[in-house]
C-alpha cells in the first residue's frame, strides 16, 4: 500500500491536474483496495502480480491501438484479428523445413530467424493497417464497417493459413518475448512500457500527434487549416496495425501458438479500456497514461474475481456493465 | 426516390448475375431441395436483418442483437422446460418481450447518456451473453427435451415435393412468418409517422427535432422494435431446429450488417428499405450456401463474407459521398 500512496503525486505530478486522470487513479487504488481486502492473502502474493504483468501487456498494447484509432474518430474492429494473422504468418515461416532446421541447429542462425519472423509479424500488422487505412481515407468507408470487413478477411485468411488448429512450436528467442525476464521485470512488460513512451511522445510531441488531434476535433476545420487529414488517417490505422501485430507477437510467444480465433474477447475489452481511460470515441482526445491506468484498474478487477473463482463468464458480464458504467460517468462528469 | 428504386434493381441484378454464374458452375443449385433450404436459411437472418435496418436507417449500429437473440430464445425454452409448459403463442410472446426488454435498455443508454450505439450496444451484447451464460448454464436443451408443440410449428411445411433421389423435401411455412413482418416492417416505414420520422432521424437528427419530430420517441421505437424481432427470431429459429442452445448466433453480427448493408442501406442513416435488406439477406446466405456448392473450402467463408462488406461499403460510401459535397 505504501508503493500506491506514493505514486499518486507523482501521477499528478506527470499528469498536471487532469481530473479525469485523478479520478481514474482513485477508481485503480478503490478497486486495489477492495479486492486486497476482500482476498488479502491469496490478491497481495507477488505471484499474482507477476501473472497480472505477463497478461496485461498484449491486452495494453490493443487499447493503446484502440485509442490511436478513436482519436480521429474511428475504431479498430480488426485488431484481434491482425494480432493472429501476424503471429500465425510468422509461425508459418518458422514451419518452413529450411528454417526450422536452422532453428533446431540452435545459436546465432536461430535467433536471427526469430528477428526475421518478428519482422514478418511486423510487416504483416503494417500491410493490415495501411489496407484499413486505405479503406478508410482513400475510400471512405466508414471505420466501423471498414474494419469489420477487414477483420473477417484477416480472420478468414489465418483460418485458410493454419486450417483450423492451433499453431505451435515456436522457437525458444520468440516465447522468451512472451514469457521471458529482463532487469527482474517481465519481458512482455518492458515492451508495453516502450510502445506506450513511444505512442506518448509520438501524439504529445510531432507533428503527426498534434494534426491527430485535430482531425478529430473537427475534421473539416482540419481541412481548412491545411491538414491533409486522409493521410494522417492513414497513418494512424498504420500505427494501429503494427501495434496489433505487436501484440500478436507477446500472445503467440506467452501461449507458445497461435490461433484464427485467439483472444476474441480482447476486442471488447480493448474498446472498454480505451473509452473508460478518457478516450473520446467521437475523436480528438485521448491519452497514454489514461488507458494505462484503465488498463490497470480493469486487470486488478478481472483478477480479483478470478481468485474469488468468479465464473468467466460473470467477469464478462462485469466487463460489460462496467462499459455502461463508464458511459454515464463520462456523461454526468462532461460539461453540457 | 429515384435513386433509392434503382439501388435496389442494381442489388437484384447483381442477385441474379450471381445466381446464373453458380447455377452455371454446378447445376444442383437449381434443384428444388437447395432452392428450399435457401428459403429456409433466409427466415432467421432475414427477420434480424429487418431489426437491423430499422436502427441503420436512424442512423444507428446494432451489435448485440445476436446475444439478445440467444439470451430470448434460451430464457424461454428453459422457463417451459422447467415449468413443463408447451405452447406457441405465449412463448413467442415471452420471447418478444424479452427482446423488448433488452431494446429498451439499448435505448436508454444510447438516449440518455448520448453515447455511440456501437460501443454501447457492444456493452449490452458483453453483459446478456455473460449473464445468460454465467446465471443460466451453457446446456444445450436438445430435441427430445424441448417442447413437442414448439417443434411441431417449426416443422409446418408450406408444400412438400419429392425429390430427384426420391427424398420429400418441403418448403418450410416459416418463410410466411418472415414475409408477414417484412410486409408490416415495410407499411410502418413507409406509410406511418414513426416510420417517416425514422428516416428523418437518420438523414439530420437536428433537422428532424427542429420539424417536431420526437427524438426520445424514435430512439426507443427502433431499438424496442429492433430487440422485438430478434428476440422473436431467436425462437423461431429454436423451433426451426429443434433445441436450444445459449451459445449460437455468436459472431452472426457481421453476416447481418453485411446483408443489410449489401442491400443500399447507409450506415449514415436515412436510407434503406425493406425489400433491398431482403435482396441483400437473399444473396449473401445464397453466396455463403453455394460455396459448399462450388466445392470451395469452407475455411474460405469468412474471407468470402469480409470482402463483401468491403465491396458493398465502397460501393455505398462512393454513392454517398456525392450526396455529402
Amino acid at each position: 500500500m505504501t508503493v500506491e500512496a506514493e505514486r499518486k503525486p507523482l501521477i499528478r505530478r506527470l499528469l498536471g491536474e487532469d481530473a479525469a486522470i485523478v479520478q481514474l487513479a482513485a477508481i485503480t487504488l478503490l478497486i486495489f483496495a477492495v479486492m486486497a481486502g476482500l482476498n488479502p492473502d491469496k490478491f497481495l502474493r507477488y505471484y499474482n502480480f507477476e501473472s497480472i504483468s505477463y497478461v496485461m501487456p498484449e491486452l495494453g498494447i490493443l487499447c493503446i491501438a484502440m485509442m490511436v484509432a478513436m482519436l480521429t474518430g474511428g475504431i479498430d474492429l480488426s485488431i484481434v484479428a491482425i494480432a493472429n494473422l501476424a503471429a500465425i504468418t510468422a509461425g508459418i515461416y518458422f514451419r518452413h523445413p529450411a528454417v526450422a532446421e536452422s532453428i533446431a541447429a540452435g545459436g546465432a542462425g536461430a535467433v536471427l530467424h526469430t528477428i526475421m519472423g518478428v519482422l514478418i509479424a511486423l510487416t504483416v500488422g503494417l500491410a493490415a493497417g495501411l489496407l484499413n487505412g486505405v479503406l478508410i481515407a482513400r475510400l471512405r468507408i466508414i471505420p466501423i464497417l471498414a474494419t469489420l470487413g477487414t477483420g473477417q478477411v484477416f480472420a478468414g485468411l489465418a483460418l485458410v493459413l493454419t486450417g483450423g488448429p492451433a499453431i505451435a512450436g515456436y522457437p525458444q528467442a520468440w516465447t522468451w518475448i512472451g514469457t521471458g525476464k529482463l532487469l527482474g521485470i517481465a519481458a512482455p512488460f518492458w515492451i508495453l512500457i516502450v510502445v506506450a513512451v513511444v505512442v506518448a511522445v509520438v501524439l504529445r510531441r510531432t507533428h503527426l500527434g498534434v494534426n491527430l488531434m485535430l482531425v478529430g476535433t473537427n475534421a473539416r476545420a482540419a481541412v481548412f487549416a491545411g491538414i491533409r487529414s486522409s493521410r494522417m488517417i492513414l497513418y494512424s490505422y498504420a500505427m494501429t496495425g503494427l501495434m496489433a501485430a505487436i501484440a500478436g507477437i507477446l500472445l503467440s510467444g506467452r501461449t507458445n501458438s497461435a490461433k484464427a480465433d485467439f483472444g476474441s474477447s480482447y476486442l471488447l475489452q480493448a474498446v472498454l479500456i480505451a473509452v473508460l481511460g478518457g478516450t473520446n470515441p467521437a475523436g480528438g482526445k485521448g491519452r497514454v497514461a489514461g488507458v494505462l491506468l484503465a488498463l490497470v484498474a480493469l486487470m486488478l478487477l478481472s483478477s480479483g474475481m478470478q481468485i474469488m473463482r468468479v465464473s468467466n463468464f460473470m467477469i464478462d458480464a462485469v466487463w460489460g456493465a462496467f462499459l455502461v458504467l463508464v458511459i454515464a460517468i463520462n456523461y454526468l462528469r462532461s460539461p453540457k | 426516390m429515384r435513386s433509392l428504386q434503382s439501388t435496389e434493381a442494381v442489388i437484384a441484378a447483381v442477385l441474379v448475375v450471381v445466381m446464373l454464374l453458380i447455377g452455371l458452375i454446378n447445376p444442383a443449385f437449381w434443384g428444388v431441395d437447395n432452392l428450399f433450404s435457401l428459403a429456409r436459411a433466409n427466415v432467421v437472418i432475414g427477420i434480424m436483418a429487418l431489426g437491423v435496418l430499422l436502427i441503420m436507417i436512424s442512423g444507428g449500429i446494432d451489435v448485440s442483437f445476436p446475444a439478445i437473440s440467444a439470451a430470448a430464445l434460451y430464457i424461454t425454452v428453459r422457463t417451459m422446460v422447467a415449468l413443463g409448459y408447451d405452447g406457441v403463442l405465449l412463448p413467442f410472446i415471452a420471447a418478444s418481450v424479452i427482446g423488448v426488454l433488452l431494446g429498451t435498455f439499448n435505448a436508454f443508454i444510447i438516449e440518455r447518456f448520448r453515447m455511440i450505439p456501437l460501443i454501447v450496444t457492444l456493452g449490452t451484447a458483453s453483459i446478456v451473453r455473460g449473464l445468460v451464460l454465467g446465471l443460466l448454464g451453457t446446456s444445450i436443451v436438445n430435441i427430445n427435451k424441448m417442447p413437442k408443440e414448439l417443434i411441431a410449428f417449426g416443422k409446418q411445411d408450406l408444400v412438400s415435393v419429392t425429390a430427384q433421389n426420391g427424398a420429400t423435401v418441403g418448403l418450410t411455412a416459416m418463410v410466411l412468418v418472415y414475409i408477414g413482418v417484412a410486409v408490416v416492417m415495410h407499411i410502418v416505414l413507409r406509410h406511418t409517422m414513426m416510420g417517416r420520422s425514422v428516416y428523418a432521424y437518420g438523414g439530420d437528427p437536428e433537422s428532424a427535432r427542429r420539424a417536431g419530430v420526437n427524438t426520445r420517441r424514435t430512439i426507443y421505437f427502433v431499438y424496442c422494435t429492433a430487440g422485438l424481432l430478434a428476440g422473436f427470431a431467436g425462437l423461431l429459429h429454436s423451433s426451426m431446429i429443434w433445441q436450444a442452445n445459449p451459445r449460437d448466433f455468436i459472431g452472426l453480427e457481421l453476416d447481418v450488417i453485411a446483408a443489410v448493408v449489401l442491400g443500399g442501406a447507409s450506415i449514415f442513416g436515412g436510407r434503406g428499405s425493406v425489400l433491398g435488406t431482403m435482396i441483400g439477406v437473399f444473396t449473401l446466405v445464397m453466396i455463403k450456401n453455394s460455396l459448399i456448392l462450388m466445392k470451395v473450402d469452407t475455411t474460405w467463408q469468412r474471407v468470402v463474407v469480409g470482402v463483401i462488406i468491403i465491396a458493398a461499403t465502397a460501393i455505398t460510401a462512393w454513392r454517398d459521398r456525392k450526396k455529402l459535397v
